[in-house]
């Protein structure tokens, strides 16, 4: 995968992720460009489209679009379901996930993505798994270095 | 979840979100977030230290700022601080700044990297992990030059938390990606294979995606992954859908891992072990079988995830192309998705029954669903769907279904999406060519082209179409009286214009049965007219070409004009026509295809008088020295040539303008009527009884050099001749300059030559017919034997890459140094798939292109015909007519031999007698030659007499195969 962005119905865009190095300039311009293609996309469309030389694969959930671009050889059911993993992963992190809450909690929308994607490729697919590092993280947050230890051990007899 | 887990407390970072949002205006939002800027610098340079918690905040809102679209020019010093602080978060937010506003300032990055390695030997895994997550999202050479080496050690330690392993296999791959070079193969590269085996599905997932990368890269050294692949994929294929547990995806297991499993085996050829194969296809067929089971979720997850494992197996099975048994199945398989409900699924099974089609053994397959595929070109809503149902159609055309596919691509095209217009068009160009049988639907099919899309026709495609039909004689006759009723349409495309002007201008005279037809005049001028004054400001290249059209149809209706004295009215507009275009370019011939220089239109340009008294200047400098041919004394024939030259050419305004004179007032359009059968009949005021050609407009064309572009040899479908069967593609081309030289599956070689004097220029155009490329791709030119001192030939070398459907073009430089008899050979080599071609063919350049024609009257003919009447000097032949014994024919082919054909010299009227001078580089040997027919017994007798002996008996050899 070569980045994701996820937007709003009125284009303003959420989330950027880029796994491929490109200057701020050309970022803003592939985003640009993306959104309006994306946005002007009628429903019940297919989800897969080629854009340069990349494919595209979005899908929409209530007011946001997830869009990844992949290269020709890329599955693309597959990218769909990425998506879609993402999508649960924000859900049940956040309980039932709006635009808000990715919005006010930007930093932690990034945190969950770096968990379950690293380097545009799938890092950890189990939603537990993922899950529990970020709330392992979560629980070290007000806390002093000192209780990590304690705190992990707490955190594994949890789960 | 516990509330803990959202926001941490920055209260401020909240307020500020808010305050963005309730911005009425983007000037609202910008004042903001100058305001906030100027706080957190003022807190950044105060002399109070701030705390870990402000920084972290601070830091925060200026990554919020720069991920709103706006530019940050600070704060990365505070960011880089916060990663050495020992709170979690504060670390974190620290790494995540630094990930999304990456800096190439140097002291920054060392400063980066100091607290990057503190953390990958904190033995903290969380610590550790976040650090890798920084190096796989930054990725910079800088990283990969600091931590290439340390990576793989972490990657492959036993005491590596899992969690960890992950992350650093993908943060390896990352840097590979980045910079290859820095990441060394090694001890680790072993155990980096066998992760495939580990218990921990998460593992397995990170690792599979650089085990695939590594191997695309070095596949050799990664091959015992494909065992161990397959057989996990055996596990996770057949084990229940509760097995995995948190690995199972809606009742499917695995399904990403499943899928890299089959991209990696797609690294590979099919597996040599036996077990290991009988394994992978077991695999293969239980997810084809699963494919027909009833879904165990209603779920799109569920089916999407199943559909997904699918598709790869399908891909692997294409890559392998080995299982016809496979290969169908997956095609039956792709063939119910056509027809599916699920736009996503339609539109994979188009994408791909593409590679399917292209695999001998599933190309039939694919076939059977053309009706489907041609109702989603028509029915699909979406255009996506649709470029792909074209696509297929594309890759599934043959022999078989052309004309379906390009008649239903062809009525597409008229309510085709703009997006793609361009693209079908090209596709429509390319099979109607490639599956022309008949190369008169060819033309259909491109002027209807330019019907329906005339503005997605690119140059490419109608020069291409020009290109054909010069080529083809058989189709010249139809393309003219095509063009010729198309342009009689209420409304042209230019392109359309373009095309018939050109067409017109070469081939019009074929059509001289077609009633004269006022309408396609006027649309010719009426398109012309604004053109020509445009095409002098295009681009060089694009404005020659165009000129050279105008130039042509403008040829074509001064012919008329001049020839049916037309009215005033026309003439007016020819000059207001004609003026605008630079005067040489009239003269100018098509550019050609690709380029090609005449050298002798260049000469023509040079001179300031017209055209036609630098063209027998030419034929007169050709003619001196040749000792046989009654000195420099112009036959009868050179000067009726000249007179007609000097009236027919257009070339400087002097003779276009001087059409005023020879076209009398009168004879308005319409009383014009018919007269355009006279104009070709009667052949033009000045026009002689036929040498060269039959009428006076073809002679113009002989003097703009293309009139002996016409011929071409049918393609020949034989495999790669061996040597025996150069011979007789040699002798296609003892009268003929242009055509077919070779043609088998994969390649087309086209020659085109001109020949002065003793010198030579070949064009050799190598058309790669095939969809892939040919790899070292080199031609050796070469003259064998005795040959070598007595031609010379030189070749610039060729492109080493011939893409697919391309073509690439060679020039010789050919010079006679003495009379010869060998032919050079031709060697081309290349590999196509792989595979070496090497074939050998004798280029046709024989004795008799360097002839000049010498015209004589009867008197001198057999004075010189007694002269040479030494035994060596003469060569006969008596030999049975292999063709019909058709006096046209006949005559082109002499005249293509290139000698004079003498009218009234022999006594027997149905005799030809030729006469010309071979230039060789020494010397110049005089020719005589006698064809006596006898029609009953069809049989000819040829007799030749030449200054040189070993001439007489080559010319004889050469020419008993020509009737």
């Amino acid at each position: 995968m070569q980045f994701m962005l996820l937007f709003s119905r009125q284009g303003k865009l959420r989330l950027q992720k880029w796994y491929v190095p490109l200057s701020d300039k050309e970022k803003k311009k592939i985003t640009r460009e993306l959104v309006q293609t994306v946005l002007a996309r009628k429903p019940k469309m297919c989800s897969f489209l080629e854009w340069r030389d990349l494919k595209i694969v979005y899908k929409r959930y209530a007011s946001l679009y997830f869009c990844c671009a992949t290269e020709g050889q890329d599955n693309e059911l597959i990218t769909l379901e990425i998506i879609h993993r993402y999508v649960e992963l924000l859900d049940k992190y956040f309980g039932s996930v709006c635009e808000l809450d990715i919005i006010f909690n930007f930093e932690k929308a990034y945190f969950i993505l770096d968990e379950f994607l690293l380097g545009g490729e799938a890092q950890e697919t189990s939603k537990k798994n993922v899950l529990k590092a970020i709330e392992q993280a979560d629980l070290l947050q007000e806390n002093e270095m000192g209780l990590f230890y304690a705190l992990l051990a707490a955190v594994s007899t949890l789960n | 979840m516990p509330a803990v887990s959202k926001g941490d407390g920055m209260r401020g970072l909240a307020v500020f979100i808010s305050d963005i949002r309730n911005c009425k205006s983007k000037e609202a939002e910008i004042k903001r977030i100058n305001k906030e800027l100027a706080n957190i610098r003022s807190k950044f340079k105060g002399d109070k230290a701030l705390d870990g918690y402000s920084k972290k905040k601070y830091v925060c809102k200026l990554l919020f700022i720069f991920l709103l679209g706006h530019d940050i020019d600070f704060g990365h010093m505070e960011a880089v601080n916060l990663l050495s602080s020992n709170k979690y978060t504060e670390k974190q937010i620290g790494y995540l700044f630094i990930s999304v506003l990456v800096n190439s300032n140097s002291e920054l990055i060392r400063l980066i990297n100091n607290a990057i390695k503190n953390d990958l030997s904190s033995r903290n895994p969380t610590f550790m992990c976040l650090a890798l997550h920084c190096i796989a999202n930054v990725g910079s050479r800088e990283m990969a030059e600091a931590f290439a080496s340390e990576i793989p050690r972490i990657l492959v330690a036993g005491d590596t938390m899992d969690s960890v392993k992950q992350s650093a296999a993908l943060c390896l791959l990352r840097l590979y990606k980045t910079s290859p070079d820095l990441v060394l193969m090694g001890e680790w590269t072993s155990r980096v294979v066998h992760l495939l085996n580990d218990q921990h599905m998460g593992v397995v997932t990170a690792a599979i995606s650089l085990i695939t990368c590594l191997s695309q890269k070095n596949p050799d050294e990664f091959k015992t992954c494909v065992s161990l692949a397959v057989s996990r994929l055996s596990r996770i294929v057949s084990s229940a859908s509760t097995d995995l547990q948190d690995y199972t995806y809606y009742f499917v297991p695995a399904p990403w891992l499943s899928c890299k499993l089959l991209r990696l085996l797609q690294c590979y050829p099919p597996p040599e072990d036996g077990a290991v194969k009988g394994r992978l296809v077991e695999c293969l067929e239980t997810i084809l079988n699963k494919a027909q089971e009833p879904p165990k979720s209603k779920k799109v997850q569920h089916s999407n995830a199943k559909n997904a494992i699918l598709f790869e197996a399908i891909s692997l099975i294409i890559h392998y192309d080995s299982e016809p048994n496979l290969l169908v199945r997956a095609c039956n398989q792709l063939g119910q998705f056509l027809q599916h409900r699920e736009t996503n699924l339609r539109y994979l099974a188009l994408e791909s029954m593409c590679t399917l089609a292209s695999s001998e053994f599933s190309h039939e397959a694919v076939k059977t669903h053309i009706e489907t595929v041609i109702n989603a070109l028509k029915t699909e809503r979406d255009v996506s769907v649709r470029q792909r149902a074209a696509d297929l159609l594309y890759a599934m055309c043959d022999r078989s279904n052309a004309k379906q596919i390009v008649a239903e691509m062809l009525s597409y095209l008229e309510t085709a999406d703009y997006s793609i217009r361009e693209e079908m068009v090209l596709k429509v160009a390319i099979l109607a060519e490639k599956y022309a049988v008949d190369y008169s639907w060819y033309v259909d099919t491109i002027l209807n082209l330019i019907r329906i899309a005339g503005d997605y026709v690119s140059e490419e495609v109608w020069y291409r179409v020009i290109q054909i039909v010069i080529n083809r004689d058989d189709v010249q006759g139809y393309a003219a009286k095509t063009v010729f009723e198309a342009l009689q349409a209420p409304a042209c495309h230019e392109n359309m214009v373009k095309v018939g002007g050109y067409i017109l201008g070469e081939f019009g005279n074929l059509i001289a049965e077609l009633p004269f037809s006022g309408p396609v005049v006027t649309v010719l001028f009426c398109h012309l007219a604004p053109c020509s004054s445009t095409f002098s400001q295009r681009p060089r290249r694009l404005s020659k070409r165009c000129c050279a059209v105008t130039a042509r149809s403008m040829s074509w209706l001064v012919h008329l004009q001049q020839t049916v004295h037309n009215s005033d009215q026309y003439y007016v507009q020819t000059s207001e026509v004609v003026s605008p275009v630079p005067q040489a370019t009239v003269l100018e011939e098509m550019p050609p295809f690709p380029e090609r220089e005449s050298s002798i239109l260049a000469k023509l340009k040079k001179k300031k008088g017209p055209g036609a008294v630098s063209v027998t200047e030419l034929e007169d400098g050709k003619r001196e020295g040749g000792e046989l041919n009654g000195g420099g004394e112009r036959g009868p024939e050179t000067a009726a040539m000249a007179s007609c030259v000097s009236q027919s050419t257009p070339s400087p305004s002097a003779d276009l303008l001087g059409i005023r004179s020879v076209a009398p007032v009168g004879a308005s359009l319409s009383s014009a009527g018919s007269l355009l059968v006279d104009v070709f009949s009667e052949a033009g005021p000045a026009a002689p009884s036929a040498a060269v050609n039959d009428d006076g407009f073809l002679r113009y064309k002989a003097v703009l050099w293309l009139s002996s572009c016409k011929v071409s040899a049918p393609p020949s479908e034989d495999p790669a001749p061996p040597l025996s069967e150069a011979d007789e593609l040699l002798d296609k081309f003892v009268c003929k300059n242009n055509g077919v030289l070779f043609e088998n599956q994969l390649l087309q070689i086209g020659i085109k030559s001109e020949y002065r004097q003793n010198l030579g220029r070949m064009y050799l155009f190598y058309g790669n017919k095939t969809s892939v490329q040919f790899a070292s791709f080199t031609t050796t030119v070469s003259c064998p034997g005795e040959l070598q001192p007595q031609l010379n030939v030189q070749s610039k070398p060729v492109e080493p890459l011939v893409e697919g459907g391309a073509q690439i073009q060679q020039v010789l430089n050919i010079e006679c140094i003495t009379d010869f008899s060998e032919a050079p050979l031709l060697n081309i080599k290349f590999r196509y798939g792989g595979a070496l071609q090497n074939l050998t063919l004798k280029l046709p350049v024989t004795i008799n292109k360097f002839f000049q024609p010498t015209e004589m009257a009867s008197q001198d003919f057999f004075q010189r015909w007694k002269q040479l009447s030494q035994p060596q000097q003469e060569a006969q032949k008596i030999f049975k007519a292999s063709h019909g014994m058709d006096t046209e024919v006949i005559k082109a082919k002499l005249l293509g031999l290139g000698m004079a054909l003498l009218d009234n010299v022999d006594p027997n009227p149905e005799n030809y007698v030729c006469a010309g001078v071979i230039q060789t580089k020494g010397q110049q040997v005089g020719c005589l030659l006698r064809l006596e027919p006898n029609a009953q017994a069809q049989m000819y007798r040829l007799t030749l007499r030449c200054s040189k002996d070993l001439v007489s008996r080559r010319l004889c050899e050469l020419l008993a195969q020509q009737f």
